[in-house]
């Protein structure tokens, strides 16, 4: 076994700053009764600054005139703690939560994703994508990779015999003991789990009960780590809020972005798709904005569903300044990608035709795009369809056919036309009481033109014009 | 200065040269109708260029113009897009010139939004022929067009009123119809030659 780990060191200030257009402004995250306000998380130039977790607000003010300050919630971090694991179901399928950071056992992903430096630089460009900063360690435990993910960035231990000595060196303090532990262990004398390691067990024990001694078998793998194994959801849901109002829509963009990363993000992890979802947009005092995007296949590529929302969403009036967006995703079908051709000829960036559609759809409307098929219908009206569907019909050959059909005939105007070939009748469509009985003839007009005109059968009077031979 | 010099004798003795045009490869998008190949300079459509095609009248014989190409590209799984047509495409009719209709995707658009969506078409390079109607284009309009044609590596035809032949277009390619006393393709601008003075007949639409 061999675990990853993923340590999370300002989750919740990520959670804050990825939401945001990037800027340079100090940014403070607050917490703590509203009598004892304390800093929770700042941002490097709020750090730059000299203000630091834990600090207390007034002090934090008296150091720096202006900054942005954001309540702290638990609730979010949760949640953006929940993405993240979402997205490292992606590359296994044993996934764990532990307190700001997320672990995952890697050693049959290997296989898949490449030996360890690679799979480690695939884990880091995703997560500069989605605006966590990380620090990533491997361990053939998860607890071990959790110590030393807090320890040193990179790190990496892949068999069992170096992980007691890759331990030894760390202080007790960043050791993650159990409570209490690595206090009385300094007062001891005891500075690092190697001296610890060295002493016997059954003092430990009587000194420190059995949680230490658990812990330490967990750490160097004699024991298996109980842990609670990921599953994501059925449903995807996500929210932003912010702490001014949007009033353009060209403004929601940015935010849109991230959403739609994000839910491509836990799409790719499930190895699902997205066919519909639905974007809430809320406002302060009417009920809330809704933008349907719907598909016409199941897609999970970020880009495509960033462009079919965008497009979507610039068409929309809003009718008050936006307070916050929410992306529901509630029916995740599965996602089939479409294969290509080996000897593709097309050029290199061409973009793929799903896209392209959805591009159209987005801007021009859901019915924009048709593909005509055949019917067995023998009316002009009828035999041919927008409807979708597959089963292909017989082909009639011989009688001559237009290329333009008019929508509806039109009755014929101006000089009477020269027939050329005809009549063919059309008689037919007795069952469903869309009865025609129609003789059709070929016919040059005055100016020129080929057209398809036809006229109660025997007569030769008013035509009626039906389709052009253009 | 004031002599007279003949001309062979500065041929003669290397002093002048004749220019030549450097013969243009051939094209690789044949129109499929061999007298028009024949009088066009690349023996085709120009490739990855935007034709344009100017009409007296609808249904004078446009698509049989145009047909015999999106057949072979459909029959080749090439993808062809027809933006804001004026009619429906009749079916029967496009099957029949051998045309593959699951390979062609019709766009409905509103007229300020002909040029937008066939520029994308062209731009997205997936398509092989675009076909457009726009109702408002200018010169800068059909150069976007030009440009995303070129971009996509597409053949883009576009299909507008006879009256604008009075104006500069930046299409590669001019064709104009006639459909009195027969039906004619007049080439008015080929991009690497002279247009031929001559017309070229074409078909009648329904034989």
């Amino acid at each position: 076994m061999l675990w990853a780990c993923v340590l999370l060191p300002q989750l919740a200030l990520d959670g804050v700053l990825r939401r945001r257009p990037p800027s340079d402004e100090p940014l403070v995250l607050v917490s703590g009764p509203a009598q004892g306000r304390i800093v929770h998380a700042a941002n490097a130039s709020a750090r730059a600054a000299g203000l630091y977790r834990g600090q207390r607000l007034t002090a934090a003010q008296a150091l720096l005139p202006s900054f942005v300050m954001i309540e702290h919630s638990a609730g979010d971090e949760m949640h953006w703690h929940r993405l993240l694991a979402a997205w490292a179901y992606r590359y296994s399928g044993d996934v764990g939560l532990l307190p700001h950071a997320v672990v995952l056992e890697v050693s049959r992903s290997l296989n898949l994703f490449g030996p360890w430096p690679h799979f480690e630089s695939l884990l880091r460009e995703d997560l500069v994508g989605l605006g966590f900063r990380h620090r990533i360690a491997l361990a053939p435990t998860p607890q071990a990779a959790y110590v030393l993910a807090g320890v040193e960035d990179g790190m990496a231990v892949l068999d069992a015999p170096k992980l007691r000595g890759a331990l030894s060196f760390i202080d007790v303090a960043r050791a993650r003991l159990p409570d209490g532990a690595a206090a009385s262990l300094q007062s001891m004398g005891i500075r690092t789990l190697g001296q610890m390691l060295a002493l016997p067990r059954a003092g430990l024990q009587r000194r420190f009960g059995g949680d230490l001694v658990a812990h330490i078998d967990r750490l160097l793998g004699d024991e298996p780590s109980p842990m609670e194994s990921y599953r994501p959801p059925d449903t995807f849901d996500q929210r932003m809020e912010w702490t001014h109002e949007i009033e353009h829509v060209e403004a929601l963009v940015f935010p849109l972005r991230r959403l739609t990363g994000d839910l491509s993000a836990y799409l790719a992890g499930r190895d699902g798709g997205v066919q519909r979802f639905e974007l809430l947009l809320e406002h302060r005092d009417v009920p809330p904005t809704r933008v349907s995007v719907g598909m016409l296949a199941a897609a999970r590529e970020a880009s495509l569903l960033f462009d079919c929302a965008r497009g979507r969403l610039e068409r929309v009036a809003l009718p008050q300044p936006v307070v916050a967006m929410q992306l529901l995703a509630p029916d995740l079908p599965p996602f089939v990608p479409a294969g290509r051709d080996l000897f593709d000829a097309r050029p290199a960036n061409a973009m793929p035709l799903d896209q392209l559609r959805e591009r159209l759809r987005s801007r021009l409307g859901e019915q924009s795009i048709q593909h005509l098929r055949r019917t067995v219908d023998p009316r002009p009206e009828r035999a041919q369809t927008a409807e979708p569907g597959t089963k292909e019909m017989p082909r009639r050959e011989g009688l001559p056919r237009p290329a333009w059909l008019l929508g509806t005939p039109r009755p014929w105007r101006g000089p009477p036309p020269e027939l050329l070939a005809g009549p063919e009748r059309i008689e037919t469509g007795w069952w469903d009481g869309g009865e025609i009985r129609r003789d059709y003839y070929v016919a040059r007009t005055a100016q020129g033109q080929y057209a398809w005109i036809y006229g109660a059968p025997g007569e030769q009077g008013a035509w009626m014009l039906h389709g052009w031979f253009a | 200065m004031g002599q007279v010099v003949a001309l062979d004798s500065l041929f003669h003795s290397r002093q002048v040269w004749h220019g030549r045009a450097a013969p243009l490869p051939g094209s690789s998008e044949p129109t499929g109708w061999p007298m028009l190949d024949a009088v066009l300079p690349t023996g085709g459509w120009p490739e990855h260029a935007m034709t344009e095609i100017l009409l007296p009248a609808d249904g004078v014989g446009e698509l049989q113009l145009v047909l015999p190409t999106l057949a072979r590209m459909t029959q080749a799984q090439r993808h062809v897009m027809v933006v804001a047509p004026p009619y429906v495409p009749c079916v029967a009719g496009w099957e029949a010139r051998g045309v593959v209709m699951a390979q062609v995707d019709i766009v409905q658009a509103a007229d300020r939004d002909v040029l937008w969506a066939a520029e994308q078409c062209l731009r997205s390079g997936s398509c092989a022929a675009v076909l457009a109607w726009p109702m408002q284009a200018d010169d800068r309009a059909l150069r976007r067009l030009q440009v995303a044609a070129d971009t996509g590596k597409a053949l883009a035809f576009v299909f507008r009123d006879r009256r604008h032949a009075a104006h500069a277009s930046p299409a590669a390619l001019r064709l104009e119809l006639e459909s009195e006393p027969a039906p004619r393709v007049h080439v008015r601008k080929c991009r690497g030659g002279n247009p031929p003075a001559q017309a070229v007949a074409l078909a009648a639409g329904w034989s």
